[in-house]
């Protein structure tokens, strides 16, 4: 059961992530993109990480996917046909897209993986959480600068002139 | 379900993906989804790692720490993609290559 639910999982992840890019409406990519991130968010229940997933779910889709939806409203007319779009070189876009694949299918296949085998945490918000205010601390503190720093960008950024 | 190849080649499948639509897309923000698919594929990855190397949490903080990334680069590059709309009337990034105008 839980195998066949993976399976239609992954399989729905990668479908709608083809959409995304082969789409030419910019809104349907969006939306295509939506599934995308909600089955990336179904992968990580499986690799026991609720805690990344429940952010996956805040941070892509409340927030990026908004922003992005956004920004295709902002800068498109709706109601003209500007709002699709094509895809250009598709032919060296392809062959080098693929070349990669094969490359990482490659590597991953041929190294012998060593896997561990462990039990299934509870629940992995606390441990997260003393992580993040012991070892990664500086980081921790370099991340919050860092949205800092973007979020005073952005509003300058998108400022209207005077 | 329980093994690391599957995830792996979900997530060489999503980055490739994206690295497609960054190269053939015109539209900005079209180049910016295929950045988060990239952005995505690298996420699984960290956490698989995480998962399958005795549930050590570091891969989760990498992941926490990418997601917010992507948020910061959303935002910013959103305002960019817009003010390059208000200064050229397109958004499509073969045609607004000038650097002024």
């Amino acid at each position: 059961m839980a195998e066949s639910i993976f399976w239609f999982i992954a399989a729905f992840t990668v479908i709608s992530a083809a959409f995304v890019v082969l789409n030419n409406q910019l809104i349907y990519s969006a939306v295509a993109l939506l599934f995308t991130l909600f089955g990336v968010a179904g992968l990580y229940v499986f690799l026991w990480a609720d805690f990344i997933a429940g952010v996956q779910l805040l941070v892509y889709i409340g927030g990026i996917l908004v922003l992005i939806i956004f920004g295709i409203m902002l800068t498109n007319r709706i109601s003209s046909v500007r709002l699709s779009q094509t895809n250009v070189q598709q032919g060296v876009g392809g062959a080098v897209a693929i070349w990669l694949f094969i490359l990482i299918l490659m590597v991953v296949s041929k190294t012998p993986w060593n896997q561990m085998d462990t039990i299934e945490p509870a629940s992995t918000v606390r441990d997260i959480g003393t992580l993040l205010l012991t070892k990664y601390l500086l980081p921790f503190e370099a991340i919050s600068l860092l949205l800092l720093g973007a979020l005073i960008g952005a509003a300058v950024l998108s400022r209207e002139e005077n | 379900m329980d093994q690391l190849n599957n995830y792996l080649f979900i997530a060489a499948i999503l980055f490739s993906l994206g690295v497609f639509g960054v190269m053939t897309r015109r539209n900005g923000i079209a180049v910016l989804m295929g950045v988060e698919l990239i952005l995505n594929a690298a996420n699984i990855n960290f956490i698989a790692f995480s998962r399958f190397g005795g549930m050590n949490l570091d891969g989760h903080i990498f992941g926490l720490i990418i997601i917010v990334l992507a948020a910061a680069e959303a935002a910013v590059a959103l305002a960019i993609v817009i003010n390059i709309y208000n200064n050229m009337n397109t958004i499509n990034v073969d045609e607004a290559s000038a650097l002024k105008e």
